[in-house]
């Protein structure tokens, strides 16, 4: 598990970006409820920590993809392809996510930059 | 309704197709397309796919998965509309009956008169156009892009990325001066500038030359620019020739009402070629941009499906982004009308920053270089305001 942050500091309606590669976001939906996905779209390398956060969906900040935080599915193009979900658990106010172990949908820019590249 | 065509199969004509059958139309579904491809994505046509960083699988809007149980009539354009007969007739003679018709024929490249049949001359609209100017673009050489818009500034950037020595011209004072206005449209054309790129404005197209393949761009005040390959990037005419007589009220486009009704029953309109009435301000609007071509068909759809009993609800505002030189460009609302201009964060010598467009002191558009997150802030309170 990798600790992400402090639950009093990620206040609903925000989302905290794990900068590990790929890097991972936390979101917390006005509901209250938490979770984590892949944070880079897999249409074009945008944030989606800093896309527009309803409900328990999250919209891509560059061209209005929005993906199900629950289930990582995609509803509507550019992106056509889902992205991960993580495991989020919370222990002592600490919020901590376990990645999945299923292989990112990343951007063919980002994929064939990274092709050939450290895992 | 047991048959909708759909005319028109990019991301407007996708859009109605899957929102057919979303609200439960279970009958015919003929999608009509003059290109031969299945429906693609047109903004990384100049930038990604024209760079040569995503290839053409890349660009498909369909996924795998998915089946609309749609026809799929491509590679032949509607040269009709029959009312009287409710029938779509097609330029190979064929004619397609439907009770309901979605008009999604979208823009085409203007072009400069005098320079068909000039080798090195492109346009950039379809996937054969950037084929093609991808293809000239890798012999390098001097670009000479004529019009300083988006199209233009995004091609002029990937040229300059590919290596190319990059003039771009601009017959306004200032580039972008409509959608942005006069300050911000000077601020982001300074890309050009900052990047090494020729910016030539105010100043007109006399002409071509070159025998069989361009060799310069020639200018009203005299000066002739040398040009390997030349870009034309002076906007989009809608495609609605084909529906001269048809009793579709055309203006600047198919006239639409707010939910996209034309002034035929059973007949919506959506995307470029739509001018949709925009009850922000009270006129016509006929938006060019990829979110109002994947938003508004579905309003349109429900229109058509309840047989013009809907209540329009009010449209997201127009929202567009452009990427150049590597700098993210987004805007929401409209310009044209604002009395000020305010930078909120940032700075526009960064070439990151937001800046605040306003109309007697309220938001009217938001416009962000390098500031996606704050600007989705800004978007969020803004969309919300208008709905």
């Amino acid at each position: 598990m990798i600790p992400a942050c402090r639950l009093a500091d990620l206040p609903r309606g925000e989302a905290h970006r794990l900068d590990i590669d790929p890097p991972v976001s936390v979101f917390h939906t006005d509901d209250g409820e938490l979770f984590a996905i892949d944070d880079t779209c897999t249409h074009q390398d945008a944030s989606l920590a800093d896309g527009w956060l309803e409900g328990c969906e999250v919209e891509c900040p560059l061209h209005a993809s929005k993906f199900d935080l629950r289930t990582g599915a995609v509803d509507a193009p550019p992106a056509k392809l889902p992205v991960r979900t993580h495991e989020v658990v919370v222990e002592d106010g600490t919020v901590y996510v376990r990645l999945s172990t299923e292989a990112p949908n990343l951007p063919p820019c980002i994929a064939s930059r990274l092709a050939g590249g450290p895992a | 309704m047991r048959t909708v065509a759909v005319v028109g199969a990019s991301l407007a004509g996708l859009s109605a197709a899957r929102s057919l059958r979303k609200r439960g139309y279970d009958g015919r579904l003929v999608v009509i397309g003059d290109e031969p491809h299945r429906p693609y994505d047109r903004p990384p046509l100049s930038k990604e796919f024209l760079a040569g960083a995503i290839g053409e699988a890349d660009l498909a809007l369909e996924r795998d998965d998915e089946d609309l149980r749609a026809e799929w009539v491509l590679g032949v354009r509607a040269t009709g509309l029959d009312r009287t007969e409710r029938a779509i007739r097609l330029a190979d003679g064929r004619e397609i009956r439907a009770d309901g018709v979605v008009i999604a024929t979208g823009a085409a490249a203007r072009t400069l008169p005098g320079t068909e049949g000039l080798a090195g001359v492109h346009a950039l609209r379809t996937l054969d156009d950037a084929r093609a100017l991808r293809d000239e673009l890798a012999r390098g050489g001097r670009l000479v892009v004529i019009g300083g818009g988006f199209i233009g500034a995004e091609v002029a950037s990937t040229a300059y990325a590919l290596g190319l020595e990059v003039t771009v011209i601009e017959a306004a004072p200032t580039p972008l001066a409509g959608p942005l206005g006069e300050a911000m449209g000077g601020i982001v054309s300074a890309l050009h500038t900052d990047h090494g790129v020729q910016l030539l404005c105010g100043v007109g197209v006399k002409g071509l030359s070159g025998e069989r393949r361009v060799d310069a761009v020639l200018l009203e005040d005299g000066r002739s620019v040398p040009a390997d390959t030349v870009v034309v990037g002076v906007g989009a005419r809608p495609c609605v020739e084909w529906l001269q007589g048809s009793g579709v009220a055309l203006d600047n486009g198919v006239k639409c009402g707010a939910d996209g009704r034309t002034s035929l029953a059973g007949v919506v309109a959506v995307g470029d070629c739509a001018n949709w009435y925009d009850p922000h301000t009270g006129i016509h609007r006929r938006v060019e941009h990829w979110t109002g071509a994947l938003e508004r068909p579905d309003a349109a759809v429900a229109t058509l499906l309840a047989h013009g009993a809907t209540e329009p609800g009010a449209p997201r505002p127009a929202y567009f982004w452009s990427d150049q030189y590597g700098v993210k460009i987004q805007f929401v609302g409209h310009a044209a009308g604002a009395d000020s201009v305010t930078v909120e964060e940032g700075t526009t010598d960064d070439r990151s920053f937001l800046a605040v467009y306003r109309r007697a002191g309220r938001p009217v558009a938001v416009l962000g270089m390098n500031q996606p997150r704050l600007f989705t802030r800004w978007r969020k309170q803004f969309t919300a305001a208008a709905s």
